[in-house]
């Protein structure tokens, strides 16, 4: 059995599981910092799987579907920002409510186009678009660009004057409004990376599974908030978070045909996660203005 | 006095409402209409719920039954569902789609005694009584499981084939029990690996769980997976066309799902099933407070052995499972369902 947890088949698994966690998590995490809970991500996630299989469907072109995903993903967290920025809503109200929109529009939407409501027609993966061929993980090109992401976001937000300004009006708007920061701009701009890339989420599902599945986001979009937490709101801590679940899933399945404890080896990746909460990480500190609209003074 | 002027729509609703309500006995039979309520995964799932709905439309081409449906949402009460159409007028009959209906089907049954119901899947408790107006479908998928597990273990080149379930539930362990026994039967070296999706009904809906759970048995050497599990079951077929290896699809012919990957599937008539109810209740001779069982006797579970997968099993393979299928059916063969 111990082979088969230690091959690379094992770990290229783990790696697509944590996958769709992973890339809405980064995006949670440049929403919170900004100060703008996001949890409209899991609703986000299946407008953007259901725009590109849609993209994909009509083109043929699975990156024009995975960019029309990614565009799909901005543009429901655009109307996230509106509610909860521009109009200062409460920002949890304002997340459900797009959730349950998202659940709705992308069943009427399938049904008008697809002529069914739980399923899409089949679209075109990325079979033919290997980055670097015969090498595992770095042949998929979504595995490599997501790395790549992680890599620059980091930098992005840690040391650039952009990610400065980003953090700031997360911890103090005020104080960021006095030195010329434009508070609103910054908040907007924070949660539309956030739907960017919580899109791009979207876009892998549909495009591993070549079409779309009515609630295929199956709460993945709630367990990035939970490895954003975990990571301390940052995108090396929120990738490790992901990379934890995605094993302790894939630990499951490995796990599962050989035992018949099922139940509890499903139980792994939640133990985990509290194991992880309680004691390896000592206390988890939002951004200090997170979730509260800024009032001008 | 303004409170007076606004309640007034609503009264005259109310009384109009009152005049309209016709008793159930005004309407013909052959005038009435059938109500149903899917299951988990919906209209579209290209399995069991699609086989319901063909029964439905056929309903409508021969016997010119008009019909009505309900997707329950995620979460969403099916019990509601189901007095919503049971509340109505112009509907005589009601069907629930899954063995998640039965506790409330048998209580809908009860609160309106003059409607007729029908419950594919019914979990049959013999301590109780199934009221007077339902009728209880059951099939007896042990008996079509066991032939495709012997079918999948005389195919297999590596003696090891695989199993992915969707909700873990007493349904879902009888496709399994009698997968593996039908497997061990002809070849008793034959390993199975099993995997489940979940423990809630949501299990039947996850298609990126499917993917990965073959994905994960096909890397450890199985070449063919049986599925029971829904729309789940479409990531199953994804992960036999990634790899190149075999699947066996349920409840309806998935040949089309992923052609040339599909080596065969277990078929339920639940379209025959719905049919039969609606036929019933259109001549009148509906009659409920039974079980009316389906099997490989009376062909409402078979397999698929026909022009598209002829070429994937060769013809004593074929004669083989024939064999088995009269043993069953004759009772020398005991099929254990868990």
């Amino acid at each position: 059995m111990l082979e088969s947890v230690f091959s690379i088949a094992f770990f290229v698994q783990s790696l697509r599981i944590s996958l769709p966690y992973a890339l809405p998590a980064l995006g949670a995490t440049f929403s919170e910092r900004s100060g703008v809970i996001n949890i409209a991500l899991e609703g986000i996630m299946l407008i953007s799987a259901f725009a590109t299989t849609v993209g994909t469907y009509y083109s043929n072109e699975p990156f024009m579907g995975i960019l029309i995903g990614a565009l799909a993903g901005m543009l429901t967290a655009l109307l996230h920002g509106i509610i909860s920025v521009t109009f200062k809503a409460d920002q949890i109200v304002s997340g459900i409510a797009i959730n349950v929109l998202a659940i709705g529009l992308t069943k009427f939407s399938c049904q008008l186009i697809f002529h069914s409501s739980s399923n899409s027609a089949r679209i075109v993966g990325l079979e033919q678009w290997k980055f670097l061929p015969n090498i595992p993980i770095l042949d998929n090109p979504f595995i490599v660009g997501t790395i790549i992401l992680f890599l620059m976001l980091q930098v992005v937000l840690f040391k650039t004057t952009f990610g400065l300004r980003l953090r700031a009006v997360g911890e103090h708007p005020e104080a960021a409004d006095t030195a010329g920061v434009n508070v609103k701009r910054m908040r907007h701009l924070g949660v539309l990376i956030s739907g960017a890339l919580a899109g791009l989420g979207g876009a892998w599902l549909a495009i591993d599974q070549h079409s779309f599945t009515d609630g295929m986001t199956a709460g993945r979009g709630f367990i990035a908030l939970a490895a954003m937490i975990i990571g301390k709101w940052t995108p090396y801590g929120a990738a490790g978070a992901c990379l934890l679940f995605g094993f302790a899933e894939s630990l499951s399945i490995q796990l599962q045909s050989t035992s018949h404890a099922v139940q509890f080896i499903q139980m792994i990746p939640y133990v985990l996660t509290m194991i992880v909460l309680a004691g390896f990480i000592g206390r988890a500190t939002p951004p200090a203005a997170d979730g509260i609209p800024y009032e001008k003074e | 006095m303004k409170k007076i002027f606004l309640s007034l729509p609503f009264i005259a609703i109310l009384l109009c409402c009152g005049c309209g309500q016709k008793k159930p006995e005004q309407l013909k039979t052959s005038e009435l209409k059938i109500g149903l309520v899917f299951d988990v995964g919906g209209r579209g799932d290209k399995s069991f719920n699609d086989a319901a709905y063909r029964g439905l439309e056929r309903g409508k081409r021969e016997l010119g039954v008009d019909f009505e449906y309900i997707e329950p949402g995620p979460g969403a009460d099916r019990e509601a569902a189901l007095r919503q159409l049971a509340s109505r007028d112009d509907i005589g009959l009601i069907f629930g789609i899954g063995f998640i209906f039965t506790d409330d089907i048998t209580n809908m049954a009860k609160e309106f005694p003059h409607k007729n119901f029908a419950c594919i899947d019914y979990t049959v408790d013999f301590k109780k009584v199934i009221p007077p107006n339902l009728v209880a479908l059951v099939f007896k998928e042990e008996e079509g499981s066991f032939l495709v597990g012997a079918l999948a273990a005389l195919i297999t080149k590596t003696d090891i084939i695989g199993f992915v379930g969707g909700m873990q539930s007493p349904l879902i362990k009888k496709f399994e029990a009698a997968y593996v026994a039908g497997a061990k039967y002809v070849n008793p070296k034959c390993l199975v690996h099993i995997g489940y999706a979940g423990v809630t009904g949501e299990a039947f809906k996850n298609p990126g769980k499917g993917k990965e759970l073959a994905l994960g048995q096909y890397a450890k050497g199985a070449d063919i997976i049986y599925h029971a599990s829904g729309v789940t079951g479409l990531g199953v077929f994804e992960a036999a066309r990634e790899k190149q290896k075999l699947a066996i699809g349920v409840d309806s012919d998935q040949y089309h799902e992923a052609p040339g990957y599909i080596l065969t599937s277990m078929t339920k008539v639940v379209d025959n099933a719905v049919y039969d109810m609606i036929k019933a209740m259109n001549e009148g001779t509906f009659q409920g407070g039974r079980v009316i069982t389906f099997g490989l006797k009376s062909k409402g579970i078979d397999y698929v052995y026909n022009e598209n997968n002829k070429n994937l099993i060769p013809d004593d393979v074929h004669a083989k499972i024939e064999d088995l299928r009269s043993k069953i059916i004759a009772g020398e063969i005991i099929v254990p369902y868990q």
